[in-house]
């Protein structure tokens, strides 16, 4: 068979030695097992039923848009206190979420870790989807966005803004060929005695120059392997210059020297957190419980708790120390935190997309799948809500008294347009996981088989 | 006086205008060619004008000379500034009693969205037994502007004279500036300005007069370089009954209200002058006299105060 060839190439050649303790199924798979299993399915019921959902929200995620567009930002319920709402909070998200790529993909591979090699198509898909709907969520905030051009035209390098442009793009064109480079060999498997006709036309043009010759299995290697160190530093740079957004300004809150950790440590978990959601999603839907398995879930466990811990440390460090010292501008926006207005968010935010989630997950029995998807959400709409809380009371608080304006630009709550358009944002970014899982297999068969006849050898 | 020097410059105005119009129809040819033409013939009809000493005296229409109007300043000179220049305010809070005729004023010269107000007047001291007074806040025009730092396609911008300005046709309604400014001075259109007469609609967007405001972008009291270049005061101090605005020139060490003119250094050593926020190292051109001494008890302001 033409596959088992390929491997036969590549596993001569320069794959590390399986770590071990990766232990995939107890049931040992044939080639042919693994491929149809591993296959792109057709949308069942359910399937269709989740697309309608969230195209539904998209168009009206769009019309909403179009009323901005038309009417200006007015229809927003931000004013020129909270000049920036939850449009930016979910920015913040987005970028947050899509670190995860670089954490799965690039971290885990680099420090020789291979289990996690499942979950790279999943992650590296969540990233690339995330960094687009950011790019995409940031011209909605705009007052101008045919205007866009002049950040290429007029662009200041001392601005964070230009800085974000720069490292977003950066970020989203590795992560594209991080997501690309090892689809290619499954390209040739999808291809294999097809006729090329409707999907497999881009199957064809995409991957067709790939021959899985030992020769070009050596350069998607090295390849990757740039790609993998080079998408750390810049991974660190998208969500240090987030960060960046908010400390190079005075305002109390956010001018701490703390952000740029504080951000990537709570990007790392909310990403953890994604990912555990989107394994338990695709394991139940695609049937794929040979492929991520138990053991996944208990490691991808592990490794959320110990994020979440990391992100409680540098929340502690954010808002306790700022408090023992209650400096007079700090007061109000730390109060309207801790016993105010906003009180009952950030704590649900912290105990419930933090501290539970971290609870359940030091015990075994939550490291399943189900338990795992539970806290994987909790983190996730915790993470969101987080990011708002990062965004809006310190608006609210500013140094001179909120005075003189109407009495609607002394709150926030994001109008129905909002709401409509942060939504259709984050369900264009399931919509575009849920159409490439369609597509392409979002598990990397020939990495699967690779490894399987790793397994097989040792 | 005020209105009367308004008026006698609409009369010239008017009378210029009036020369231009009936120069344009006598010939199809520039009014600046034809004063420059020196075989320029008396057509025997007589106009009347105003002499710069207040006469009214008689010109035979044909050697009107029209005076061209200021050539309208490029996008680059308006970012360049005034040469020589370093603008200041100081602003005497013992003066000020709440009665908003400045922000009036900016307000309708600038043709700002009824919702906004560039100058706002604060009622400050919160501490338990200090005593509030009212303090009128401009744009403080920083030395080490935090909103220029921020801006990322140079929209808004610092001027060799001290001012910070903004270009409406270039901001891209990004709003980093608004988060920048610790000073919380800035406005954003968060829809089509309402005040805007339509003429004025049509024209030019301008940085120095800031008109007209657009849709879609950041807007904020501008020192008024226009009325500068006038050697006129800003529209917030001559619009200022108890004079609590001055501004000047810092290389000329003086600053005016209209009424009274002092040297500027003088004034802030022995009233103790002091910028806004000091500590955060923005350097403001807008300094503040303490509340010593008032002219009105706080109280007086509440009547005109809407939260």
């Amino acid at each position: 068979m033409e596959h088992s060839t390929l491997v036969k190439n590549e596993s001569k050649s320069a794959v590390p030695p399986f770590s071990g303790n990766g232990k995939r199924g107890k049931v040992s798979l044939t080639d042919e097992k693994i491929i149809s299993d591993l296959l792109p399915q057709k949308f069942g019921k359910l399937g269709m039923l989740w697309v309608s959902v969230l195209v539904a929200f998209c168009l009206v995620g769009m019309f909403a848009y179009f009323l901005q567009l038309k009417n200006g930002l007015i229809v927003t319920s931000m004013r020129d206190y909270a000049s920036w709402g939850i449009y930016i909070s979910n920015f913040v998200f987005f970028v947050a979420i899509s670190l995860v790529g670089s954490l799965i993909t690039a971290v885990l591979r680099l420090s020789g870790v291979h289990w996690s090699t499942p979950l790279t198509r999943i992650s590296e898909i969540i990233a690339v989807s995330a960094i687009t709907f950011a790019a995409i969520i940031i011209i909605v905030d705009m007052g101008r966005p045919e205007r866009f051009y002049n950040l290429f035209i007029y662009g200041r390098l001392q601005s964070p803004i230009i800085w974000d442009v720069t490292v977003i793009t950066t970020y989203f064109f590795i992560s594209v060929l991080l997501l690309y480079i090892p689809l290619l060999p499954d390209m040739k498997i999808l291809l294999a005695g097809k006729e090329k006709k409707g999907i497999y036309r881009l199957y064809s043009f995409m991957g067709s120059f790939w021959k899985g010759t030992h020769y070009q299995f050596r350069i998607s290697k090295r390849a990757i392997n740039i790609l993998c160190i080079a998408i750390v530093p810049v991974a660190f740079s998208i969500h240090t210059v987030t960060s960046w957004l908010f400390a190079t300004t005075y305002r109390p809150g956010w001018d701490s020297t703390n952000f740029g950790p504080y951000f990537i440590s709570g990007a790392f978990l909310v990403g953890a957190g994604g990912v555990s959601v989107a394994m338990y999603v695709f394991r139940r839907f695609y049937k794929l419980e040979n492929y991520i398995t138990y053991d996944h879930f208990d490691k991808m466990g592990k490794i959320v708790v110990m994020l979440g811990m990391l992100y409680l440390y540098f929340n502690v460090n954010e808002y306790l120390i700022p408090a023992f010292k209650m400096k007079k501008p700090e007061e109000g926006f730390l109060n309207g935190l801790f016993t105010g207005e906003f009180a009952p968010l950030f704590w649900s935010a912290i105990f419930g997309g933090m501290i539970i989630p971290m609870i359940i997950l030091l015990f075994k029995r939550g490291r399943t799948p189900f338990p795992m998807f539970l806290c994987g959400i909790m983190i996730v709409v915790g993470a969101w809500f987080k990011r708002y809380l990062i965004v809006t009371p310190t608006l609210l608080h500013p140094f001179l008294p909120m005075h003189n304006v109407p009495a609607s630009y002394k709150h926030y709550f994001p109008s129905w347009e909002e709401w409509a358009i942060a939504c259709g944002s984050l369900a264009g970014a399931l919509l575009v996981i849920t159409i490439f899982a369609r597509i392409f297999p979002i598990i990397p068969i020939q990495e699967t088989l690779i490894e399987q006849h790793e397994k097989e050898h040792n | 006086m005020d209105t009367n020097n308004t008026s006698r410059k609409e009369f010239l105005a008017s009378i210029l205008t009036t020369g231009l119009v009936l120069a344009g129809c006598s010939s199809k040819k520039s009014p600046f060619e034809l004063a420059a033409d020196e075989h320029t013939k008396a057509s025997g009809e007589k106009v009347k004008l105003l002499s710069v000493d207040g006469e009214v005296i008689e010109v035979d229409k044909a050697f009107l000379k029209p005076v061209p109007s200021l050539p309208s300043l490029s996008n680059n000179d308006e970012r360049k500034g005034i040469p020589g220049k370093k603008f200041v305010m100081v602003i005497d809070l013992s003066r000020c009693k709440n009665l908003k005729k400045c922000q009036a004023a900016c307000n309708h010269m600038h043709h700002v969205h009824s919702n906004l107000n560039w100058l706002k007047v604060y009622p400050m001291g919160e501490g338990e037994h200090t005593a509030p007074y009212w303090q009128p806040t401009t744009c403080m025009h920083c030395d080490e502007p935090p909103c220029v730092k921020v801006c990322p396609v140079d929209a808004t911008f610092k001027r060799q004279d001290g001012i910070v300005l903004i270009d409406s046709d270039r901001c891209i309604g990004c709003r980093f500036c608004m988060a920048a400014c610790p000073y919380s001075i800035r406005v954003f259109n968060w829809e089509k300005p309402d005040s805007i007469p339509e003429e004025l609609c049509k024209q030019q967007y301008s940085c120095e007069t800031s008109v007209p405001q657009k849709v879609g972008t950041v807007g904020k009291c501008d020192f008024c370089p226009d009325m500068a270049r006038k050697n006129e005061l800003p529209h917030c101090v001559s619009a200022c009954p108890n004079g609590t605005f001055f501004f000047g020139d810092l290389n000329e060490d003086s600053v005016t209200n209209g009424a009274e003119t002092f040297r500027f250094s003088d004034l802030i050593k022995d009233k103790a002058g002091y910028q806004l926020m000091e500590d955060l190292g923005t350097k403001p051109s807008v300094y503040y006299l303490p509340p010593a001494a008032r002219n009105f008890p706080f109280e007086k302001g509440l009547e005109n105060d809407n939260g």
